[in-house]
Formats: structure tokens, sequence, C-alpha cells
């Protein structure tokens, strides 16, 4: 009961002092610049993640078919491009790596990164992978500027090599999109629909409006009045 | 039996609920634009509930799942995301709405006599829809959820000799976890929807005992012609009914704004930490309540702890909601309506809206000096309105309150 | 006009055509809360077509799998149990699948692709009991030596034969449905696909 009471007590202190320690790291983050729009760099950023990012990070709360689906991949090509688990196309994407395994390679378990852009937005996500560099104090060798001490290695040095600089960073944007539209499958529907539901309820307020004025008639001209 | 009555009228007043709360139901005809909210409470609480009804269908209240199961809404259930973002949507715009609808209250007077009842039982309502929007934002079980139920709770804790006791109870476990979550869900989804429409009943039949206050603050019961029927009123419907349906399209278009152009609306409708799983273990690095209830959490954090206990600033916070509840007798004034009250309450009203902003916006801020000092300024100036209300009501000149409302 | 008179066709024609579209609007909003009762993607996915390997199933032996929640029995039928299903006839309500029970495929007596291998989704066509396996013959309490083996329901007494056709007098209305499938390969069935559909 006591350990209770000091535990509630530290909660509350810390609540009245503060909550004030911003995210560790910090720094400007550089604008992504995605288009949800646009089919090319989704496919892409797709084949990209599956390639590059997928064997240690899974994206739980999506299915290999919706990704056709919505990304207008052909579920042969899904299962021949996108898939390496052998997996069923109905089921979510889950990373190959054990738990255990993680643990021992990196110090930790690779997040899920099914809703990373709604947590961290997509200029982190794009800064974050253009954001290594060189360090060699580190077990991978390799440091990043805004997540300090990442424990990932920079699985994208390959291309960063191979590409030049506008090619990479295309890469990473469309990686970044990808991701983007992971979060939010329903992005790709809804601002369009938004707009159709506008124009519906724009047409109703017209004639609502005119209804209105319609019979206010009445009110303003005395046709309804309490007989005095 | 009466057989001039319909079938159904025999057996059910229908006609006379139609006509006592519509078609013969008057109301004054200068309503203006503060006088749409009631109506547009009213929709959003008939949306929350039927929006909720389909979320329940889907929902897992169970620690292990119920941060997956929204997750589930947002993508594998058909229109999922879009059932959703009404409701999470709706619970934003139903504390705008209300604000709306109780700052219409101090501007016209609608509290004082004899409408001291209907006032009440709106602060009651208000205080149930904080109660019934925090525990819903427990149920997606992100970091925010977690969290800010833990400190929220952890408020109990402090109540003097039985706090800690409390506490264990309220979560039905050590800390915030499995038990606590499926009681809101259960509190959420039933208790507190159902005193929700109840209160909400007995509020439209206290308004419609006494009828409308308007922007004039004139009784139009006082003039009635030789009918009976008030020379400043109207029916409501038609008049009042089409009226309303122009403010719920005008309402709907920007309320689909949001929903449709910018549900999360940038973290302040949906926090960006609230899209990680609730993990005990580790605190997000910046947490506050959602906008609505911000106001009374900066009064919390502005009162220090005293004795070693936080137990003041929790007295302080509820006090500043239960003050509402004596504004009806702390109003002196002579008149009701803005247009004709002196200064001095013109003056202390601008500033109660303005520390209350300012207070809201506070409470979304990490505490820094500064801020600290900010809320305790605005604090003491929340609670100056209401102590000092009794002294500068009764000063200054008022105008003259016409006998029959004005016409634009 | 001067703006005073009351139109009332105006009147009538704005509140009808208000109704109307706000009805619309009505309908619109349902269409997402109906539709969200559907088959969850999750839904979908687990009802994804089922693979099952019969390379070791034995003459009489019936397996059992979970297609889109149902029970699906794979069982393989003997030359003996095949030409004893032509007798039948008389006793059953349907014996020539005049009912659309089966895919086209399967619209014969044996009522599937191969003769000796049926595939069946064991749910009763009266109440969705899902019945018993009896291929035992003659067996006595399901009427003695006129019994040539099939299926009882335990629930309300309907009687099948080995090809999934209800016994005249059951309260199960219709034979049993034959699923969607094919052979992928002599001893893979897929559950859930038509053969040209693959």
């Amino acid at each position: 009961m006591k350990k209770l009471l000091k535990t509630t007590t530290s909660v509350l202190a810390g609540l009245t002092l503060s909550f004030s320690v911003m995210a560790a790291g910090g720094g400007a983050l550089d604008h992504a610049n995605t288009d949800i729009n646009d089919q090319k760099s989704l496919q892409n950023g797709a084949s990209l993640f599956m390639n590059y990012c997928s064997g240690c990070h899974s994206i739980e709360f999506m299915r290999y078919n919706r990704i056709g689906k919505d990304l207008n991949i052909s579920d042969a090509d899904v299962e021949k491009d996108l898939m390496f688990s052998g997996d069923k196309i109905g089921n979510p994407i889950t990373s190959s790596m054990s738990k255990e395994g993680a643990e021992k390679w990196f110090g930790t378990t690779p997040p899920d990164l099914s809703l990373v852009s709604r947590s961290k937005g997509v200029d982190w996500i794009y800064t974050y992978l253009r954001g290594f560099y060189k360090d060699d104090t580190r077990p991978f060798g390799v440091n990043n500027k805004i997540l300090i001490n990442a424990s990932m290695p920079d699985v994208l040095w390959e291309l960063k090599q191979n590409k030049s600089a506008e090619d990479f960073d295309q890469d990473v944007r469309d990686i970044t999109n990808f991701l983007d539209y992971v979060g939010e499958p329903a992005k790709l529907v809804r601002v369009d629909l938004g707009y159709k539901v506008l124009g519906f309820l724009f047409v109703l307020f017209i004639l609502s409006y005119l209804l209105k004025k319609e019979y206010w008639k009445d009110v303003k001209y005395g046709k309804w009045r309490a007989k005095d | 039996m009466d057989n001039n009555k319909s079938w159904i009228d025999q057996r059910f007043p229908l006609t006379k609920v139609w006509n006592e709360h519509l078609a013969e139901y008057y109301t004054p005809r200068n309503f203006n634009f503060w006088y749409f909210f009631g109506s547009l409470a009213m929709l959003v609480l008939v949306m929350q509930i039927v929006t909720g009804i389909f979320l329940t269908m889907h929902f897992k209240p169970d620690a292990a799942n119920a941060f997956a199961s929204v997750e589930y809404i947002m993508r594998d259930v058909d229109w999922g995301w879009l059932i959703r973002y009404l409701h999470s949507t709706g619970a934003s715009a139903f504390f705008i709405v209300i604000y709306l609808h109780m700052y219409r209250g101090l501007l016209y007077g609608s509290y004082k006599a004899p409408r001291e009842l209907i006032w009440i039982l709106g602060m009651v309502l208000y205080i149930a829809l904080m109660a019934e929007a925090f525990m819903g934002y427990v149920l997606p079980w992100g970091q925010m959820s977690y969290w800010g139920a833990q400190v929220i709770i952890s408020l109990f804790g402090s109540v003097p000799f039985i706090g800690p006791d409390l506490l264990v109870w309220i979560l039905g476990d050590y800390a915030v976890g499995d038990p606590a979550l499926n009681r809101f869900f259960s509190l959420h989804v039933i208790a507190l929807p159902l005193i929700l429409v109840v209160l909400v009943f007995l509020h439209i039949v206290a308004l419609h005992t006494v009828g409308s206050n308007n922007p004039d603050g004139v009784e139009i019961k006082k003039n009635k012609d030789k009918d009976g029927i008030p020379k400043d009123g109207i029916p409501f419907h038609p008049y009042y009914s089409v009226k309303d349906i122009v403010g719920v399209v005008v309402f709907l278009m920007i309320f689909s704004a949001v929903v449709f152009f910018a549900p999360a609306m940038n973290g302040y409708f949906l926090e960006h930490a609230n899209f990680v799983e609730a993990n005990p273990l580790k605190t997000p690095d910046h947490i506050a309540p959602l906008w609505y209830l911000t106001p009374f959490y900066s009064v919390l954090r502005a009162i220090p702890p005293m004795f070693g206990s936080q137990f003041p600033g929790v007295v302080g916070m509820f006090a500043a909601l239960l003050i509402l509840l004596a504004l009806p007798w702390l109003d002196r004034s002579k008149v009701k309506s803005i247009r004709y009250r002196s200064w001095p309450y013109k003056v202390a009203l601008g500033i109660f809206v303005v520390s209350f902003i300012i207070l809201g916006w506070l409470g979304m801020q990490p505490v820094t000096p500064v801020n600290a000092l900010l809320a305790r300024i605005f604090t003491a100036a929340y609670f100056g309105f209401f102590i000092l209300m009794p002294w500068f009501t009764s000063i200054g000149k008022t105008k003259e309150v016409p006998a029959r409302v004005t016409e634009k | 006009m001067s703006g005073q008179e009351i139109d009332l066709k105006k009147r009538r024609f704005l509140t009808n055509a208000t109704s109307v579209v706000g009805a619309v609007g009505v309908g619109f909003v349902a269409w997402p809360f109906l539709s969200s009762w559907m088959p969850s993607a999750r839904a979908k996915a687990a009802g994804a077509p089922v693979d099952v390997d019969i390379s070791k199933l034995e003459s009489g032996q019936l397996v059992r799998v979970l297609w889109r929640k149902k029970p699906v029995w794979i069982f393989r039928r003997d030359a003996a149990t095949l030409s004893d299903l032509k007798t039948l006839d008389s006793e059953l309500t349907d014996p020539n699948n005049q009912e659309d029970q089966q895919p086209a495929y399967a619209k014969n007596t044996h009522r599937s692709i191969k003769a000796e291998v049926a595939v069946i989704v064991g749910v009763c066509t009266h109440l969705g009991c899902s019945p018993t396996y009896r291929p035992e013959l003659g067996a006595a309490d399901l009427g003695g030596d006129a019994w040539k083996g099939g299926f009882y329901c335990p629930c309300h007494g309907s009687k099948f034969d080995l090809a999934g056709r209800v016994y005249a007098g059951a309260p199960a209305p219709t034979n049993l449905i034959v699923p969607p499938y094919h052979f992928v390969s002599d001893s893979l069935i897929r559950i859930g696909i038509d053969p040209k559909a693959s």
C-alpha cells in the first residue's frame, strides 16, 4: 500500500512539475514532399519496403492483397514481387525475423511500422532514412542524426552508393510515401469522397436555405402574427 | 372514448405532444446564430450513439486486443474508417458545440430565473459528457489512452485517507490495465449514454416548461394576445425546424470537411502518440489530455501541492467545474442579455472567455516557469469571474430593456 | 409579385425537394453502416480456399476441414458404394440433383468431380447441424439392411446417402451442398475455387 501511495505521489508530482522532456534528438526535419495519389511512387515504395525493410520490420495491420488492390498490382504480381515468405495473399505482413533473434542482433525488437507515419509523421521518416552517417563507435558503424544511437543499420547504403543523390532521395520519398499509405489506407479514398459529400451537402444547403427563407416570409411580413 | 381522436391518440398523446412541443410551442422570434447550438448538440448526441453502436460491434474491450481491434476497424471492416472518424471527430465536435451553447447562456443570461434548473441540468450534462469523453478516449488503448488514464485516475489517489484504496477499487488492479479498460468500456457504452439521454430529456422538459430565453432577455410570456399566444412567439414548427435544418446542414459541411480532410486535426482530435500501442514501461515524451479537458487540467497544474499533497489541485479542478452550478445565484444583475448589461459585466465576461481559452492552451503545453505563472494568473481570473460576480453585476449602469423583442 | 404573398406551390415544392434530397442523404449515410456488417477483410482471408492432401485418404475414410468456418467432408468411396448409390434413387427426395445444391461439374450420381472422392459441406440443410458419418452397412438403428451407409443428423433425424443426397421423408428439404473445388494435382484438392477459375 505504501508503495502504491508513493507511485501515486510521484505520478502526481510529475504531473504538476513537468511533462516537458521533448523528443530526444530533435533538430529540424526535412520536408518529405510525398504525394499519396502518385501510384508509381507507392508501387516503387512497396517494392523497396519489401526488399529492404520487411526482413526485420512487420506491417502487421496490412494485408498483402490489400496492397495489391489499392496500388493496382495483380495478385499474381504481389505473390511474385512483394511476398517472400511463402505466406498467403490474404495474410497480414509479418516479418520473418524471430523476436529472440532480433534481441540478440540489435538489442531490441524492430518495431512494427504499420502506424509509424501516424505517430511520427512522414517528414520524420524521410529525414530519418536519409540521416545515417558514419560513426565507428556504433555496432553497425553508423549513427543517425535525428534518432541518436539508433540500433538500426543503414540498410539503404547500397542504394545510396549506386544512385545519384536525386534518385536516392526519390527512393526514400517513395518508401516514405508507401508508409504514409500503410498508416492509413483509407487516405486513398477519403479526400475524393469528401469533395462529393461536400458537393451533396451544398445542394442540400441551397434547398434548405430557400425553404427557410420561404417559410420565414410569414414572420417577416406578419402572416404569422399573434392577434393584438 | 373520444371518437374524434385518431386510433393512436386514443391510446397515446401523439398529437398532444406534437402540438405542445412543436407545432404550438411558441418560441421567441428573434433567435440569432447562437441559438443553433442546442439542436446541434442533440444532433451530435444521436450521431455519437449511432456510430458508437456500430463501433461496439467490432471493438474488443481487452487490453491485449483493443489497439489491434481499432486498426481492424480502420482497415479490415468495410467503411470502418469512416464510422470511426465520425465518432472521433464527433467527440470534439460535441464539445465545440457545447462550449458555444454554454457561451450563449452567458451572453444572454439564459441561466437566470426562471431558468436556473435548465442551467444546472445542463452543467450536470456537461460534467457527464466529460466523463464519457474521457472513458471513450481510453478505449483505443494507445499510449495517450493509457497514460492519460493513469494520470487522471491517479488524482483519486490523492484523496486524504482513502485515496490509495479508492484508486485500487477504481482500477480493479494495481495499475491501469485490462479491468479498468473493461469497466470503462461498460460505462462508456451503457451507463453514461443512458445518463446523458435522461439528462437531455430533463433539460428539454425544463426548457419547455419555462420557454426559451432570447437575445433580448425579454420574457415573451409576459405579453400574450387574447388567445394566450405570446405576441413575440412563433411556433417552433415549422419556423425553427426549417431554420435548424439550415444550421444542421452548415454544421455537417464543416464537420465533413474535418472528417474527410483532416480527421486527426493535426493531433488535436486524434493525438499522434495514440497511434502507438499502450506500453506500461514507457511514458510518452509529452502527455496532455485532449483539448476539451485542458482548461481544467491547467487549473489542476496551477495549484501547487500543499502539505505534501496534490489534493488541493484536485479540489481546485473540481471546484472549477462545480462553481458553474452556482452561476444563477451569483449573478445579481436585473437584466439578462449582454445587450443591456453594464460595462463591468462585459469586461468581466471578456476576461473570463480569454482566460478559459488561454487555460485550455496552457493545458496542452509543457510546464515551464512562465507557463506555470500564466496558469496561476488565469486560474485566478477564472475563479475571480465567479467570486466577484455578485459585485460586478450590481455596479454600473444597465440599459433599459424593451418590453418586446427587437427586430433586426 | 410583391414578395409578401405566400406562394404555396413554391413552398410545397421546396419542402418536397429538401425532403427528397435529405432522404437520399440519409440513404447514403446508411450505406457505410450496413456495409460494415459484411465479412471483413479478416473474415475473407480466413475464408480463403483451403488445400487438402488426399494422398493418404483410404477407402471409406473421411476427413473434415474447416472452410469459411464450416465443416467440409472429404471421403473416399469404393466401387461397391458407388454402385449402391444408383440403387437408392426411389428412396430419395432429389436423386437427380434438380435443386441447385452443387456446381454443374458435380451434377451427377456421385456428386463429385472424381467418382470415388466426395467433397461435401457437412451442414444439414434443415437447420444447420452437422450430420454424423455412418458408413456401416445395415446399421440397425438406421433401417437395418436398407441402410447403405451415409450420414445421420442427430438434431432432427435427417438421413443422407454417401453422395449427400437426402432421403425422402426427412425434415431436411434438399441435398447437402457440394462446395466449389478442384484438383490441383491427383492428391491435392483446393476447396473454394472452381476448376475453370483457377
